[in-house]
């Protein structure tokens, strides 16, 4: 079992607390003059994306969890899990809807993700920063309004809804900002 | 912080040390410099020095010699050969601190009064920080028990693991694991209350509790408690004071039993400073000490957020 002392910890090492992989975000070393030394870590949990704050003694021992991450392709869903492959060794990969998050929202067949692995399995998965896709249903606004104002929620091949400027029509792609689910802008073919 | 230039962040280091001198020079405090090595170390197991060896003329098998956390025992030396009021600007180390408030190498001021206890010695810390920075802070005192019986509810002389343990936990800090009652108060000191001192004013904590009386006499009204204080500026520690233990038996006492304690922690028992005990025994002139974090102080004038930031070169770089 490896192992980390607070010396060693960092922002980026990642533990395994309470039977959950973490990251450490920040490290504070906390000592008064002449008293017992404290480390004062923030830490989001791998699984939940919950930030937590904890104290340890300086000088103790935590668990270090085998955590890594992989760009990884998207293949295919079965509608229980959703099979990505390493495109270097082939080696495929099953996420459960919790690990995919949000990122079910966004991904097609063959996008690449950035996975979190924890003991060989998918715990995160982020979709690409932007997405292309095309719309499939939303209100025919009016032709010939370029002004942008206003907006109308439009569905997307993946399922997801955004809000997009009223000239824009089914069958056209659009970019989306994963991270914020905003539309960008349309994208020719 | 304004970012600041390399010049302009020396003129103010500068200016702090020339506003210490102007400071002692006026109250007729000598200053005095005593050697950063030592054979014999401070040995509160709180405190861990630097150790490194002398190998020469005198010494061809190697003298251990160790890297001062504080001057306190060559300053109490001169004290008792006669010395009179001294002050000392020094470098100090301390192994295995680092971090936003802490760098293993740091600059202490240290100063002791001849016939002040730690009360007058507080209102002389509070005039000396009002003249480095420029200001008219208030002056609170408070003493260590009310403060945790303000924060929390109960008495810390009398609160025993077990509410200590559900206080932290109540406060978000569950899952520490700490034996003793001591560690459990320096948490919630360091975690809770610490923040909230000093703001907008010159906290004193005094009345520590005889457990952490670390060189403070124990006070003659209540034994439980030592005439040691602190002082904490925006939520920071800045300086330790002591109506300085005198008596040379129980200072041996307390050397032995840090050295006890540190055997059960698992840390190396220290060389116990002899010439420090006889000294005492020759005679330390009733006086009371404080040691100020120079560094600190200049980041709080300077409104920085790390220690580095006001240090010619931190660790990394040096």
């Amino acid at each position: 079992m490896a192992t980390y002392s607070t010396n060693e910890f960092r922002g980026g090492l990642k533990l395994l607390l309470d039977g959950d992989p973490c990251v450490i975000i920040e490290n504070e070393f906390v000592k008064p003059g002449k008293g017992q030394a404290f480390n004062r870590v923030k830490l989001r949990n791998l699984k939940t994306g919950r930030v937590l704050e904890k104290t340890f003694k300086s000088g103790e021992s935590v668990e270090a969890a085998d955590v890594i991450d992989r760009d990884l392709q998207y293949l295919y869903t079965d509608g229980e899990y959703w099979y990505f492959m390493d495109p270097e060794t082939f080696e495929q990969y099953q996420a459960d809807a919790n690990a995919m998050g949000d990122a079910v929202k966004w991904i097609k067949d063959q996008d690449i993700c950035n996975v979190t692995l924890w003991n060989g399995q998918p715990i995160a998965v982020e979709a690409p920063n932007f997405v292309v896709l095309e719309i499939t249903d939303t209100d025919p606004g009016l032709k010939g309004d370029t002004s942008g104002g206003g907006g109308k929620p439009a569905t997307l091949e993946t399922g997801a809804v955004v809000r997009v400027p009223l000239f824009v029509q089914i069958g056209e792609k659009i970019k989306v900002d994963t991270r914020s689910g905003e539309y960008v802008g349309r994208v020719k073919d | 912080m304004s970012r600041l230039t390399v010049r302009e962040l020396l003129e103010e280091r500068a200016g702090l040390l020339e506003g210490v001198r102007r400071f002692f020079r006026s109250r007729g405090v000598l200053e005095v410099d005593t050697p950063i090595l030592s054979r014999a170390a401070g040995t509160d197991p709180a405190l861990e020095p630097f150790v490194t060896s002398y190998q020469g003329p005198g010494e061809a098998k190697g003298l251990r010699l160790y890297l001062q956390t504080s001057p306190e025992f060559h300053m109490k030396r001169l004290l008792a050969a006669g010395s009179g009021d001294i002050f000392q600007v020094c470098h100090a180390f301390r192994q295995g601190e680092r971090g936003a408030r802490h760098n293993p190498e740091f600059t202490l001021l240290e100063w002791y009064r001849i016939g002040f206890d730690h009360q007058q010695l507080m209102i002389e810390v509070a005039e000396l920080v009002n003249t480095l920075l420029g200001g008219s802070l208030p002056m609170e005192r408070i003493s260590w028990q009310v403060l945790f019986q303000r924060g929390f509810g109960w008495d810390p002389l009398e609160v025993d693991r077990e509410t200590l343990a559900a206080t932290a936990r109540g406060h978000g800090l569950g899952g520490v694991e700490l034996q003793e009652r001591d560690q459990w108060l320096d948490l919630l000191m360091s975690h809770l209350l610490e923040p909230e001192l000093g703001h907008g004013r010159l906290t004193f904590v005094h009345g520590y509790p005889a457990s952490q009386a670390s060189l403070a006499r124990l006070c003659p009204e209540d034994p439980r408690l030592a005439c040691r204080f602190e002082l904490y500026l925006e939520g920071m520690e800045l300086a330790n004071g002591f109506h300085e233990l005198a008596d040379p038996d129980e200072q041996l006492a307390r050397f032995e039993a840090d050295n006890r304690r540190r055997r059960e922690l698992g840390q190396e028992p220290l060389p116990i400073d002899h010439r420090l005990v006889e000294a005492l025994r020759q005679g330390l002139p009733d006086c009371a000490g404080v040691a100020l974090g120079l560094d600190r102080l200049l980041m709080l004038k300077l409104g920085a957020e790390r220690l580095d930031d006001v240090l010619s070169f931190p660790l990394p770089e040096a």
